[in-house]
């Protein structure tokens, strides 16, 4: 039982918003926590590597990888996941964008993407179609191809940027 | 009365437009429910016990340790479930000779591939599963494996299964006039050797089951990341004998499949063995290890093929010799004889020629078993007889466009019958042809290529025509006794609020059926496709149907979901007559109105027409029909499969000191008959054309002479991501099928069909001038510059 008690860890955390408190096992990753514990499913766990981009969540700001950060990590951390930057409505036009331009298919893979996209949007301007795959390409898409999701990244970067094309 | 689909402007025109998704807003927000998003109370997971060897005697299972893990319920050995669960042969009686040993749920006394499962643990969290499996003792005693596949049939290589005899599963030849009098006589014969790599899908959401035994209903229940809910329903009755009408599959939202989740899984099929047993929920996701080990492969397939041309160009003959292993085990129930099969009925399918052979030969192997992924065969023909075109026009000196105008079938020549005995109902490869040739600007092309050679660039165009068979019929599965239904069905209903349900037996992977369907229904109704609310993947809701494979959805799914909507349509009018005093047949359905079908003039709407039928019914008539509820079924009749056609254009620079390929872009012109929503097709095209991209430039599961997979991650597995991979331009023909009143075919696999035959192809046009030629994929780096001569070790 030793062993067992110092395998748990405690956390106080944001997520999305809210503040959370749990005791988790030291070996859990950052998104079986969100899945399991908050039954936040949004993210999801894909090649559980860090190669894949399904469990990509934000946290104090940054794209991370939550098959590659563990639950314990992320005491005193704010961290949002898809649920809770739809609640928030920032994501709001990338989503209907990823909607209109179909840059989804079987969705898996768009959670992550939105997360991914949000990082390089962020930082302003309209990037280029180049920029844009080199900033995705640790997300994978099985389905789409890309350039669907390229297209969509880029219309609501321009948008957002005031050089809306209608 | 039959939709004018010639004009655009008819009321209700949904059918060829872009109507949004459904389900889409949805999966952007996070609020899809993928398998492992469900959770049932007393819910248990399993995790498997693998094999670590190739093939191995097992000679003992010591679970002692992994009992003793906290959280840890129950271990279970091949000889457990083999006491509930019966092992299945992967054979189709069509399959001529096609052999298999019978395969269980858990492997009992012998493993055959490194990933075979061997025990499964059972406990209440995942981690606490994975813990105990790995203190699982399996005391293993190592037997030869087989893992080449030119040599599996040599006399001094072990044969795997000894009670059938050899390491051949199937074999099959094919002969049409006469190849080697051809060959004999021709101008030109042009021989190559081609090789495409062992694959595998790489599904984001990995396979994925929840199976719950109702002990009291005596009702087992299956969350299934699946294809075929019908078929799965079907199978776990059998194999766990439960009454059919006592196995509900439900297929939710599935993390995409190509493929992957369309066939039976043994560890799929222990989970649902395990909850019989346990009398409780199961569930198994597998992790991406288990993914790359025991999801099927595909595609590992060895060719040695010969065209013969005429001074014009004309093709005379195509000689193919094609080997593939497949593992150790046919797959179940659908085989896995098909791949070769397909190469052997597909190469040569755009070309008017009259001398062909073609000789498919498929070894068993101490690797994971290969069955159907997207485009099945399709990349292998295509890329055998598209190399091949291309070679012989090298060497009469012909322009590769050229050649093909000079061999495809003519557009009013249908319907013909191929050398490999395929009827084509009608297809466009010259129009398609010269739809491709205006949207890359074909000479403009040609003339950037010659402009990077002067600035030291090699640059390549490469050119790909292609058929794709969709819409199968019986004679896919069904002749060969395998309980895969071809037709499918839809169930129509309008409700009280005028609104529309329809249930559909084909499913939403991802690629838009709900949307397809949405729309269809929309248009044969007469309502707005915002009011129609789809229903798929539940074998206890839905009309009994064959799901998503083989591109079936659009052109059978959909024509089913028009007939009924039609009907329902019918059924409204009916309705509507009598409560307006009019002839039916004068009467129209708009925009969810009922109104006069000469002038648009609104008569009743919907819901209003709905509150009397459902509520006050005592005002209608005696004896009028009232049912707003229809259900339709469609099958193909006329030909076997509807085959589409298409063709692909790859323009590349291949930096010949590293040996990197760059995708410049890429164009496709396909003709999937009647499009119905042209985004989504567009998409579907681009979707599978990055997949056949993958298979050109990166995909290949590696082995060792052991049978050890290497490269099991995805680090280590390449497949496309944004960064290299082109836009790409989509155009279409549409040649309507005249087997439906939809007039759809299928486009799922176009894509993918053609993409790396213009790959190597365009490698191979800016290589040419070097004296160097690519024909084993994937095109690496390492092998470009070993045909570049540059490395030679």
């Amino acid at each position: 039982m030793t062993l067992a008690f110092s395998d748990r860890i405690d956390v106080a955390l944001v997520v999305n918003g809210e503040p959370v408190e749990a005791r988790v096992p030291a070996g859990q990753h950052l998104v079986d926590f969100l899945r399991l514990e908050l039954g936040l499913t949004g993210a999801h766990a894909s090649c559980e590597h860090g190669v894949c981009g399904a469990c990509t969540v934000r946290v104090d700001g940054q794209a991370v990888r939550g098959c590659l950060m563990l639950a314990a990590q992320a005491d005193g951390a704010d961290v949002w996941t898809v649920e809770g930057l739809t609640e928030a409505g920032g994501s709001a036009d990338l989503q209907a964008a990823f909607v209109d331009r179909n840059a989804l298919q079987c969705g898996f893979c768009t959670p992550g993407m939105i997360v991914a996209a949000e990082d390089l949007l962020a930082r302003g301007g309209v990037p280029a179609r180049a920029e844009i795959r080199a900033h995705l390409s640790g997300n994978y898409c099985r389905c789409t191809g890309y350039e669907a999701i390229v297209d969509a990244v880029e219309q609501v970067a321009r948008t957002r940027a005031g050089k809306g094309t209608a | 009365m039959t939709i004018r689909f010639d004009n655009p402007d008819r009321p209700n025109s949904y059918i060829g437009k872009t109507v949004p998704r459904p389900n889409a807003r949805k999966l952007v927000e996070g609020r899809g429910r993928y398998v492992d998003d469900i959770v049932l109370p007393r819910m248990v997971h399993v995790a498997f016990v693998r094999s670590p060897l190739a093939h191995a005697r097992i000679e003992g299972i010591d679970a002692a340790a992994a009992t003793g893990v906290k959280g840890v319920l129950r271990v279970f050995t091949g000889a457990d479930l083999a006491a509930v669960c019966t092992p299945w042969v992967g054979v189709l009686a069509h399959l001529k000779g096609l052999k298999s040993p019978p395969q269980n749920a858990l492997a009992v006394d012998r493993a055959c591939w490194v990933g075979e499962a061997v025990a499964a643990v059972v406990a209440t969290s995942r981690a606490a599963a994975e813990e105990g499996a790995a203190l699982v003792e399996v005391d293993y005693d190592p037997l030869p494996a087989v893992t080449d596949t030119m040599s599996a049939l040599d006399a001094d290589t072990p044969v795997i299964h000894p009670g059938l005899g050899d390491n051949l599963a199937f074999r099959r030849l094919h002969e049409e006039g006469d190849v080697e009098a051809a060959m004999a006589s021709a101008h030109k014969v042009v021989s190559a050797r081609f090789r495409t790599a062992r694959h595998t899908g790489v599904t984001p959401e990995p396979r994925s089951i929840l199976v719950d035994w109702n002990p009291a209903e005596s009702q087992l229940t299956a969350w299934h990341a699946t294809q075929a809910p019908h078929m799965m329903q079907s199978v776990l009755a059998e194999h766990l004998d439960i009454p059919e009408s006592r196995v509900r599959v439900i297929c939710g939202d599935v993390g995409g499949s190509y493929g992957i989740k369309v066939h039976v899984y043994p560890d799929e099929v222990a989970t649902a063995a395990i909850a019989k047993v346990m009398g409780r929920p199961v569930k198994f996701i597998a992790d991406r290890l288990e993914s790359f080990t025991t999801d099927i492969h595909a595609r590992d397939h060895e060719i040695e093929a010969k065209i013969a041309v005429a001074k014009d160009g004309k093709i005379l003959a195509i000689d193919v010799d094609d080997w593939t292993g497949i593992g150790p085990y046919s797959v179940y129930p659908r085989t896995s004889a098909i791949e070769g099969n397909q190469v052997v009925n597909l190469c040569g399918g755009p070309y008017d020629f009259a001398n062909y052979r073609a000789r498919t030969t498929v070894v068993f192997q101490n690797k994971t078993p290969t069955c159907q992924y997207r485009a099945v065969g399709h990349p292998i023909a295509v890329a055998i007889t598209e190399g091949l075109v291309d070679m012989a026009a090298a060497a009469i000196g012909m322009d590769p466009v050229e050649i093909r105008r000079r061999n495809m079938y003519a557009d009013d020549a249908y319907p013909v019958t191929s050398p490999a005995k395929m009827r084509f109902e009608g297809l466009s490869h010259h129009a398609s042809m010269d739809k491709l040739l205006t949207l890359m600007d074909y000479d403009a092309l040609r003339a950037d290529q010659a402009e990077a050679m002067k600035r030291g660039k090699r640059r390549g165009i490469g050119i790909a025509s292609f058929i794709e068979l969709t819409n199968p019929s019986p004679f896919m599965y069904g002749i060969g006794g395998a309980r895969i239904s071809a037709q499918d069905g839809c169930t129509v209903r309008m409700d009280p609020d005028g609104s529309v349900v329809a249930l559909s037996g084909v499913t939403e992977q991802g690629q838009g059926t709900e949307a397809m369907l949405s729309q269809v229904v929309a248009e044969g109704v007469g309502v707005t496709p915002e009011k129609v609310r789809v229903i798929t993947g539940d074998t206890q809701v839905t009309p009994y149907g064959g799901g998503t494979w083989a591109s079936r959805g659009a052109g059978i799914g959909g024509e089913a979901a028009l007939q009924a909507a039609r009907a329902l349509r019918h059924s409204i009018l009916e309705v509507a007559g009598a409560m307006l005093q009019a002839d039916a047949g004068s009467l129209d359905i708009r925009d969810g109105q009922v109104v006069n079908a000469d002038t648009g003039a609104a008569r009743l709407p919907l819901e209003e027409l709905g509150r009397i039928v459902y509520f006050r019914g005592d005002t209608l008539p005696k004896g009028l029909p009232r049912e707003l509820v229809q259900t339709r079924h469609f099958i193909t009749m006329d030909y076997p499969f509807a085959f589409t056609n298409g063709v692909q254009a790859s323009y590349i620079e291949v930096d010949t000191d590293t040996g990197v390929v760059t995708l410049l872009k890429h164009w496709c012109v396909e003709d999937c008959g009647r499009v119905i929503n042209p985004q989504l097709v567009d998409e579907q095209i681009r979707g599978g054309i990055v997949q056949g991209l993958g298979g050109a430039l990166y995909e290949e599961i590696h082995y060792d002479t052991d049978g050890q997979l290497l490269n099991g991650s995805m680090a280590d597995y390449l497949v496309p991501m944004a960064a290299e991979m082109p836009d790409m331009v989509i155009g279409h023909v549409e040649t309507p099928t005249l087997e439906s009143d939809l007039g759809a075919k299928g486009a799922g696999e176009a894509g993918t069909a053609g993409a790396p035959a213009a790959v190597m192809n365009a490698i191979n046009d800016a290589l040419r001038p070097l004296g160097a030629q690519v024909t084993e994929m994937p095109f690496t780096p390492e092998r470009i510059l070993r045909a570049l001569g540059t490395i030679t070790d």
